[in-house]
This record gives structure tokens, C-alpha cells and sequence, in this order.
């Protein structure tokens, strides 16, 4: 059995140096050749649950893999066992054929195996320079700043897209920090790269320079790509072959241009179903807009660092409407709903809700209907240390039948609490199905059903959605934009904040652009580009022509 | 829930205790055997035990159930001492009312004052995003001092001579001992509330919507709880425990309010309700613990000679192995 050797970093660092030539960052040699990964008979369990049973699969040097799968299916605890994060419970996995142990990420490091994270794990108080030379973990005591500014200037000379190398990450966009974590990993000169969920911050145009240029690097013979996604497009325009997990077990595996879309996920499900991704979605031409429900006017706040977030912001939304707000992400959305949401206080501005002035009580919420689907809903809407069946009464625990009593009642009945939760976690396809967990516990889909879920059981009035689809399977995204058509077409008024173009597209009656705290554009459904919309929403136009809105 | 890092404090700090001991040239084991002795060993011994238990089940609350708000607050003494001091008024106010009314108006005024104080540091943090753990702290020190300046100056009984006090509150008032026991029913007080709070925290709608604010304050906005005036209600109940705490070591113990009051059952809380991992009925367990310790320190001294400090030294070490024993265990610590 042989293991890798692993060189001390002195070492490394003396060969780079003999070379005379400014290599990568841990004093590899440029050109390397990306390397081939197979896990073999992969098994874990957390607790009760199997994760992972006896997993293999094989991923060629130089291709571009992708892994599918329904939220909970296991791609992540399987990335997470490969590169030390996770011990697996058996099995193991080879590199170049032959075996290795990792035992802890850093392990993993050396070997060349980097993974990008579904979340980022950049210092936001240094810069893209000091993030980039932090990373290598190997820094000598006293740094040549000025050696390693030339490196890291040329390094950014060969990459497709650039980033200031003295910019705060705390200042940059979600699409720049991922944008930088992936610099990072190319900056340490992975040979097999590991991508969760790559492209879930980033806007179409942004997903494809990206993995664009991984292709690219992959075509070169430098690095092999293994990414977990969720969207077929990504995997029939980039991947060469794919491998699907249903619910912890390999459900099958084929080369991308020989798998029609309706195979993929046919695997994940693994019934057959039909994937139209219809466009139908649109409200009935026939239905007229009713009264106006959300009116925001002249709405000011600011954002965690002080600095304005939103400027003068205006629009309505009507009963039986859904309209959708653009924009690339870091453009004031995140206030926006942070305020709606009662998160967040504003500067000035006001908010009515039914001609009303709304401060998000919880008497207001219910007398309006006003629910909601934040994004990240673990950081947002759930308490991280409760169950999943007291997160599902997070709205309803003061109302009967959970809690009984006087006036809206004050002591809370376990029993019916579970009841409930048992109901939704059914209707809504939560997994596992056991409301008693620890909410923090589930898979990340699942937070975002049992959020949904939670949401969607009230009488819906008004409904604030930020990024519903994030990170969610094909059949979950499905459902999930069935069930805001529903409520739209059951007189709600939606409010659809989305990064995700194609979604608001297949949604809204109506799409505003967000750019740098204002409305800059507006248009219908019917006449939307997706062009003109691009072009406002990079704020290439936003000066020309101030408010449409 | 875990009992294998509690089990594994206790050890250490018999260990450390006696370690200690023995570097002071006592002998170790015998030192531990006493405290074994003066907390649980003879009828005697538990009475002592119970009567210190009761008070300090009462200040633990006070950081139990700001702890469930998701704040941690260490100024129970002083909510403790402004407490009595309110309370040792009343019967001076009201001298020949109703006993029980007068009783029932003093742990009133303990309560109110007591939660009032503590109350202000849910509002600094609240309103001003002033640290709740520093404020209760610093908060405590001008509890102590205001108590002193007006047991010292306007409220001090003339006749109090060499050490100054309010007027006593006379005998008709004094909480008595439970019949059969040299315990005072402060004990059955502190039980009370102790189970009631376990009630109020974990069956009731208040209680649920105070977990959800301390577990995560954007979900709890987000469905529409009014987080600060729920971190204030925490704050307002438990400084209200560590008030009656006050209250009962007036009426039961001392008979006057007195610099006797802050005798450090307010920091002994901060341990219990830690020990208990901020839960309610825990915290009874955590206090006979606590106040055995105590009980014991009379023993120390008449038999080793060690010196009355001696208890404080294991309860300081009995804190922080907790503490350390406590972050391995941090999934349990979540939840109250
Ligand atoms: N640390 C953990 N403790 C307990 N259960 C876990 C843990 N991590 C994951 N699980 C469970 O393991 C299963 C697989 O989770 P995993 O995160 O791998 O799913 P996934 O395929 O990445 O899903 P998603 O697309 O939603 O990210 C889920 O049912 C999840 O609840
Ligand atoms: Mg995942």
C-alpha cells in the first residue's frame, strides 16, 4: 500500500526558490497534470441516517465531472469525506490509482485538491492580496511585500477575470467573493478542484466566465473538475460526465452528451417524471391586478458597515401580482428585505401595507397576510438549536390548536406542535422525515422546504421571497415556483427578489432593476430582454437615465 | 442531556481542591472528607446546606432565564441586595398590617426592585447595544454601593450601633422555619419558583417566544416577536428572582437589611445556573451543591483551621473546570 509522501513546507519553499522563477504558491512546478480521483465502497452515517452507502465512482484526470442529486442526496458529506472533512465510515479513495488517507483538510491540500465551499470562507477584513497569500498557510515569518506583489500581479495577469488586488473582501459583491475564492484555489495550484454549488451567487454571464475558464483549464490537461450543481444547464454546456446520488447511493452514471436532460433526472427521482420547464407560469391574460397591497415610497437604509443601501426606493406590488426585482447581488436587496422583514430599521421612507403603515408586528403580519421566504432561512428564519417541529410553529405557536388558553392562548402543546409539523414535513417532502431533529441538522434544501413549508401553511396575503430556489434541486425548484404561481394566482402579491434571472423571467408579471440602492429599470413580462435587463443591471445605464421606476 | 462533564468538573476539582490543600500544608483528604461531611453528613449539616440552597437556586435564576433570552447577565448581587433593601421597607411602612399581606407586599418589592435593576441591563443592551454582561456586572458594584450609602445614611435604624442597618422588621414578620426542620420555608419559596420558571420557560407561549429571540434574534423579527421587549421580560423575571432572593434573606435570616445580605449568593447563582446549563430545575440540584459547599466552611475551620476563604477557593475552581468541561460538550449547552 502506498501512501504519498508529504514534503515539509521548508522544503517546498527552498525548491521554489532554486528555480529562480516566482512559481505557485506551495512551489509547484506550472503545468502539472490534473489528477484522476475514484472513491470506492464510500459509506457514512450520522446517527441514524445513512448518508453515504457504499459509494463508488470514478472521475478521469482532465474531465470535468459534475454529481447531481436531490437536496439531502449525500454530494456534499461525500466532497466533505474526500477531502478530510468528514472520516468516512468505510471505503476510501484513490488519487492517480493509488490509495491515500486524509485525514483533515490540510492533508487533502497537499495532495493538490482544493473545494470551493457553498459558503465563503474569506477573512472579510483583509484584502484580495493578504486573502490570496493567507491561503497558502505556508508564509515565511517576515513577508517581501514587495516580492509577493509582483507574484500575485502576475498570477492576476493570467486569469480571465480580474480583481483589485488592495480591495476590502468585506466591499466586495457575493459574485466577486466566490470569483476570489476560486482565484484562490487556482492561485495554490490545485490539480482536482471541488466546486459545492459554485454558481449559486453568481449571475448567469458571471457562472459562465467562470466555469468557462475551469473547461478551459481542463481542455489543458491542468485540472480536473469535480463540481456539484444543480442546474442541468451548467452540466450539459461544461461536463463531461455525470454521476447522479439518490439518497446516499449511486443512482447511475453516463457521459453528458450521450444523457438527455430527462435521463439526469430521471436518476436523481428515480421515477420517471417530465421535466417542462414550462414558461406557463405567467399570471392568466385574463386576470386583471387588484388593489395595490405592498407600497414602498421613498425608502432609505443603510447597510451593517453605515453606508447608504438603499436610496429613495419606491414601488408597489398588487394583489394577484408578481413582481420580480433584478440586480446583481450587494446592490441594496439584502436591506431591502431585511427592512420588510422587520430585520432591519430604516432611515426614513415609508412601508404600507394595504394602504396601512407596516412595522412588521407579528398583529401586522397576521391582520395582512404579510409571510416570507428569506434567503440563507437557516441564518434568517430558523433558530438553529430548535427542532424542525418547533421551527415549523415558529408562526402559529401562540395561535390553537398548539397552544392553548386564554386570549391567543399561552401554554404551548407539544403534542399537536408535533402533529402539525408531522403534516408538513409530509406535504412538502421534507427529508428526513422526522420533525423531532435538530433543524441545523438537515441538509440545506431541506431548511429551505421546512421554511417554505412554515410559510406557505398561513393565509398568504403578501408574500416577501428572496433567492427561494437557492441551492434546491430541480424537483424542489419545480414545486417551489409552482407554489408562489399558485399563491400569486390565488390573489397573493409577491414580491421576488432573485439573482437568478432565468427564475424572475419564468415568474413575474413585472421586473424592476435593482442597481446601487434604486429602481433603475422597469419593464413587463411581455416585452422583457434579457439583454436591455443585463445591461441595467451591470449599471452601465443607471446614469444616463436616473429613475424610471 | 450529558452529566459526563459535570461528573468530570466535580472530579477535577476535588483534585484541584485537594492539591491546593495540601500545598498549604493540610492534610488533603481529610479536607475533602469534611466537606463532604459539613455539606451532607448529619441532619445538622443539611439544614445548613438547604438554607443556604435556597437563596442561591433563586439568584441562579437570574442568569438562567436572561440565559434563555440569549443573554448573560452576572449581576445578580446586586438585584439581590437592592431587593432586601426594598423589601426590609415594608414592614417599617406597614407596621401592624396583616402578616401575610405584608409578607406578600415585601417579596413584592423585592421582586419589583430587583428585576427592576437587573431589567436595566436588558434596556442598555437593548437600546443602547451595551454589553449585558459588563453592565450587569458594573451594576452590581453601584447596587452595593447605593445600598451602603442609605443603610448607612437616611434608612439606618439609630439604633443599629457598631454595625449599620435599617430598622429591624420585627418579630410578627420574620418568615419562620418549616415545622420539624431548622430550615426557613424560604426553601419551599425557592422551589416554587424554581418549578414555576421551568413551567413558564418551557410550556408556555412567553417561554417558547423567549427561546426563539435568545436562539436567533433575525428569526424571531422576522415572525414578528418583539425581541427587545422579550430580552427585557427575561431580565425583569430573573433580576425579580435574585430580588426575592433579598427579600427572603431579610425576612428569614437576618431581620434588617444589612451589609450581611451581600454575602456572595449572587455570584454563587452565576455557578449553579451554569453547573445546571440554565435550566430551571437544575439549578435546584446545583444550589444544594453550592450551598453545601458553603455549609461546610464552618467545619474547615473549627477542625483543619483552614481559613473561611477556603470554600470560596473550591467554589472559584469548581467554576472553571465547569467551564472547560462545558465547552466539550457545547451541543447539550444550547439548549436551556
Ligand atoms: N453533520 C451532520 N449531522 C447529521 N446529519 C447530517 C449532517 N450533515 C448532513 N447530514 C444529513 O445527511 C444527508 C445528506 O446531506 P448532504 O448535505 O450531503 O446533502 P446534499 O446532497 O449536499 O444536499 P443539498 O443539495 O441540499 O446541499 C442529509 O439528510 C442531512 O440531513
Ligand atoms: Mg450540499
Amino acid at each position: 500500500m502506498v501512501r504519498f509522501l508529504i514534503q515539509p513546507p521548508c522544503l517546498r519553499r527552498w525548491f521554489s526558490d532554486m528555480d529562480g522563477t516566482l512559481v505557485g504558491a506551495n512551489g509547484q512546478t506550472p503545468g502539472r497534470d490534473a489528477i484522476s480521483l475514484a472513491a470506492i465502497g464510500v459509506s457514512k452515517c450520522f446517527g441514524e441516517l445513512q448518508a453515504l452507502d457504499d459509494v463508488s465512482m470514478q472521475v478521469d484526470a482532465g474531465s470535468f465531472h459534475c454529481l447531481l442529486g436531490e437536496n439531502g442526496a449525500g454530494k456534499s458529506t461525500l466532497v466533505k469525506c474526500l477531502v478530510g472533512y468528514y472520516r468516512p465510515d468505510q471505503g476510501n479513495f484513490l488519487i492517480d490509482g493509488r490509495e491515500y488517507e486524509v485525514r483533515n483538510p490540510r492533508d487533502a491540500q497537499h495532495l493538490g485538491i482544493g473545494m470551493v465551499y457553498q459558503h465563503f470562507t474569506l477573512a472579510p477584513g483583509l484584502t484580495v492580496a493578504e486573502n490570496l497569500l493567507l491561503a497558502r498557510g505556508d508564509l515565511p515569518f517576515v513577508l517581501d511585500w514587495k516580492r509577493e506583489k509582483t507574484g500575485l500581479s502576475e498570477f492576476m495577469a493570467q486569469m480571465p477575470f480580474r480583481l483589485e488586488l488592495g480591495a476590502q473582501v468585506a466591499d466586495l459583491a457575493a459574485g466577486e467573493k466566490q470569483k476570489l475564492e476560486i482565484l484562490k484555489q487556482l492561485y495554490l495550484r490545485r490539480r482536482l478542484l471541488i466546486l459545492d454549488e459554485p454558481t449559486s451567487v453568481l449571475t448567469p454571464a458571471e457562472a459562465d466566465e467562470v466555469l468557462g475558464m475551469l473547461h478551459g483549464m481542463t481542455r489543458a490537461g491542468q485540472l480536473t473538475v469535480l463540481m456539484i450543481t444543480h442546474k442541468f444547464r451548467e452540466v450539459t454546456a461544461y461536463g463531461d460526465v455525470v454521476t447522479v446520488l439518490r439518497r446516499g447511493r449511486p443512482a447511475g452514471t453516463g457521459r453528458v452528451n450521450s444523457t438527455s436532460v430527462e435521463q439526469m433526472a430521471e436518476m436523481m427521482v428515480g421515477t420517471h417524471i417530465h421535466v417542462a420547464v414550462e414558461r406557463s407560469q405567467g399570471r392568466a391574460p385574463d386576470a386583471e391586478p387588484g388593489p395595490v397591497r405592498l407600497q414602498i415610497e421613498a425608502l432609505q437604509a443603510e447597510n451593517d458597515r453605515g453606508t447608504p443601501a438603499i436610496r429613495q426606493f419606491a414601488l408597489q406590488v398588487r394583489a394577484g401580482e408578481m413582481v420580480g426585482v433584478a440586480g446583481v447581488s450587494g446592490n441594496g436587496q439584502k436591506e431591502l428585505i431585511e427592512v420588510l422583514l422587520g430585520q432591519r430599521a430604516a432611515i426614513s421612507g415609508n412601508i404600507l401595507v394595504d394602504g396601512e403603515p407596516y412595522q412588521a408586528t407579528r398583529v401586522q403580519m397576521r391582520q395582512h397576510g404579510v409571510y416570507s421566504l428569506p434567503e440563507e432561512p437557516l441564518k434568517n428564519a430558523c433558530v438553529p438549536g430548535m427542532s424542525v417541529a418547533e421551527n415549523m410553529a415558529l408562526r402559529n405557536f401562540d395561535l390553537p390548536p398548539v397552544s392553548l388558553g386564554w386570549e391567543t392562548g399561552w401554554h404551548v402543546r407539544p403534542a399537536q406542535l408535533n402533529r402539525r409539523a408531522r403534516e408538513l414535513v409530509e406535504m412538502f417532502g421534507v427529508r428526513p422525515a422526522d420533525p423531532s431533529l435538530p433543524i441545523a441538522s438537515l441538509s440545506g434544501g431541506n431548511v429551505q422546504r421546512a421554511v417554505l413549508a412554515r410559510e406557505l401553511a398561513q393565509p398568504v396575503r403578501l408574500l416577501i421571497v428572496a433567492n427561494p430556489v437557492f441551492g434546491l434541486d430541480f424537483a424542489a425548484t419545480e414545486t417551489i415556483h409552482r407554489r408562489l404561481a399558485e399563491a400569486r394566482n390565488g390573489g397573493a402579491a409577491i414580491l421576488l427578489v432573485s439573482e437568478d434571472l432565468d427564475e424572475l423571467l419564468e415568474l413575474s408579471d413585472r421586473i424592476l432593476v435593482m442597481s446601487e440602492g434604486v429602481i433603475v429599470y422597469e419593464v413587463t413580462a411581455d416585452s422583457a430582454e434579457r439583454a436591455v435587463i443585463g445591461r441595467y443591471m451591470a449599471g452601465h445605464e443607471t446614469h444616463d437615465k436616473e429613475l424610471v421606476c | 442531556m450529558s452529566l459526563l462533564p459535570l461528573v468530570a468538573a466535580l472530579f477535577v476539582t476535588a483534585v484541584l481542591f485537594a492539591l491546593f490543600v495540601a500545598s498549604q500544608g493540610y492534610p488533603a483528604f481529610d479536607a475533602l472528607a469534611l466537606v463532604g461531611k459539613g455539606a451532607f453528613g448529619s441532619t445538622f449539616a443539611w439544614q445548613n446546606t438547604l438554607s443556604r440552597a435556597a437563596p442561591i437556586m433563586l439568584t441562579a435564576l437570574c442568569v438562567a432565564l436572561p440565559a434563555r433570552a440569549g443573554l448573560l447577565i452576572i449581576g445578580g448581587e446586586g438585584a439581590l441586595a437592592l431587593g432586601g433593601l426594598a423589601a426590609a421597607m415594608v414592614p417599617v411602612a406597614l407596621a401592624g398590617w396583616p402578616v401575610l399581606l405584608v409578607q406578600g407586599l415585601m417579596a413584592l418589592a423585592g421582586f419589583v426592585v430587583g428585576g427592576g435593576w437587573i431589567a436595566l441591563s436588558g434596556w442598555l443592551r437593548y437600546k443602547r447595544g451595551v454589553n449585558e454582561t459588563i453592565s450587569s456586572l458594573l451594576l452590581a458594584y453601584i447596587g452595593a454601593a447605593v445600598f451602603n450609602f442609605l443603610v448607612e445614611g437616611i434608612l439606618r435604624d439609630p439604633a443599629s450601633l457598631n454595625k449599620p442597618s435599617t430598622a429591624p422588621i420585627g418579630d410578627r414578620y420574620v418568615i419562620g422555619a418549616i415545622p420539624g426542620m431548622d430550615v426557613h420555608w424560604g426553601l419551599v419559596w425557592g422551589v416554587l419558583v424554581c418549578i414555576g420558571a421551568w413551567w413558564l420557560m418551557r410550556h408556555t407561549v412567553f417561554g417558547f417566544a423567549v427561546g426563539v429571540a435568545g436562539g436567533n434574534p433575525r428569526a424571531a423579527q422576522m415572525v414578528g416577536l418583539p425581541v427587545g421587549r422579550l430580552m427585557l421580560m427575561a431580565c425583569f423575571l430573573g433580576g425579580g428572582a435574585a430580588g426575592l432572593a433579598g427579600m427572603l434573606e431579610v425576612a428569614a435570616v437576618h431581620g434588617d437589611a444589612n451589609a450581611d445580605l451581600m454575602a456572595g449568593y449572587g455570584y454563587a447563582g452565576i455557578l449553579v445556573s451554569f453547573a445546571a446549563r440554565h435550566h430551571p430545575l437544575g439549578v435546584m440540584a446545583g444550589a444544594l451543591l453550592v450551598g453545601g459547599i458553603g455549609a461546610s466552611g464552618s467545619l474547615l475551620q473549627r477542625h483543619l483551621d483552614l481559613p473561611d476563604a477556603a470554600t470560596l477557593v473550591l467554589q472559584g475552581m469548581l467554576f472553571v473546570s465547569l467551564l472547560a468541561f462545558e465547552t466539550l460538550n457545547r451541543k447539550g449547552a444550547q439548549r436551556v
